[in-house]
């Protein structure tokens, strides 16, 4: 029944893999810039589970970019495409929220770039619009404040529309650990918004 | 199946994870309990919002940086 449907992340007319992987290898520059506009905005959402700042998930999507350009010779197929550059994304991310909870407390970067879990360049388009904004707002908030693994799922799966054999190979999980924290992460943005509606006194 | 059981259980049910024996109790519990009812419906709205939070995009300088080191390994590699 849902197999016509258009999710969000997935595009029916999008090159296969090997069409894409040739392009790569060959350098055909159209084929790069597809990918950089299809895959990175879920990338930087994904990074963002990991790391404290949305400039700090920029640099992430940016490195690993860069180790795609250099190793895509040597991707084997294995996996599909997506699944591959995700990886590469989450070891880079969670390398980068490692060494950042190490050298700088959170708290501290706050003068800088208090740019909280605000994303900091939504520009309101067409996917944004049928949301409203403080039910937008509050999701944010909740999400936010996810621990990071329960962020990695909920952001694949509801927010990415990923299914979830794609998100475990990505995070390394088995499906149970994948729905147990699936289930928690999805609680806890509803439970938010209860919390806000029934002060309200609202639906 | 009480309502802490149903609660526990939606994403199961929604992934089509329940086994043979628990899907029938999580259907009649949701067909008796306004409450577990209502409750999902809420969850499953969640899930549609979660669906349709806009996401931004990398930053034109970013872009443009890929680009250029696509282009300059490209060309490194057909040398
Ligand atoms: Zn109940």
């Amino acid at each position: 029944m849902s197999e016509g449907v258009v999710r969000l992340g997935e595009v029916t007319d999008f090159p296969p893999d090997p069409v894409i992987v040739a392009g790569l290898r060959s350098g055909d520059e159209a084929v790069f810039a597809l990918l950089l506009d299809e895959w990175s905005r879920g990338m930087l959402r994904l990074a963002r589970s990991y790391v404290s700042t949305a400039a700090s998930a920029e640099e992430v999507v940016q490195d690993t970019w860069l180790a795609v350009i250099r190793a895509v010779g040597a991707f084997e197929g294995r996996s599909s495409l997506r699944t591959w550059v995700y990886r590469i994304l989450v070891n880079t991310a969670r390398r980068r929220g490692e060494r950042e909870s190490r050298t700088i407390p959170v708290s501290s970067v706050g003068g800088e770039r208090p740019d909280g879990d605000r994303p900091e360049r939504a520009e309101g388009g067409p996917e944004g619009a049928a949301l409203a904004g403080e039910v937008r707002e509050l999701i944010e908030q909740a999400v936010g404040t996810l621990p990071s693994r329960q962020r990695a799922v909920i952001t694949l799966r509801d927010m990415e529309g990923y299914g979830s054999d794609e998100v475990c190979e990505i995070l390394s999980i088995s499906p149970a650990n994948q729905r147990v924290l699936l289930h928690r992460a999805r609680a806890a943005v509803r439970d938010h918004l209860a919390a806000y509606y029934d002060g309200k006194g609202g639906p | 199946m009480n309502c802490d059981e149903f609660a526990e259980l939606v994403t199961a049910f929604l992934d089509d994870a329940l086994d043979s024996s628990s899907r029938p109790l999580f259907l009649d519990h949701m067909a008796v309990c306004g409450g577990c009812a209502g409750y999902y419906g809420r969850f499953t709205a969640t899930i549609t919002a979660l669906g349709e939070l806009p996401a931004p995009g990398l930053s034109p300088q970013t872009r443009s940086r890929l680009l250029t080191a696509f282009r300059e390994t490209s060309a490194e590699n057909s040398e």
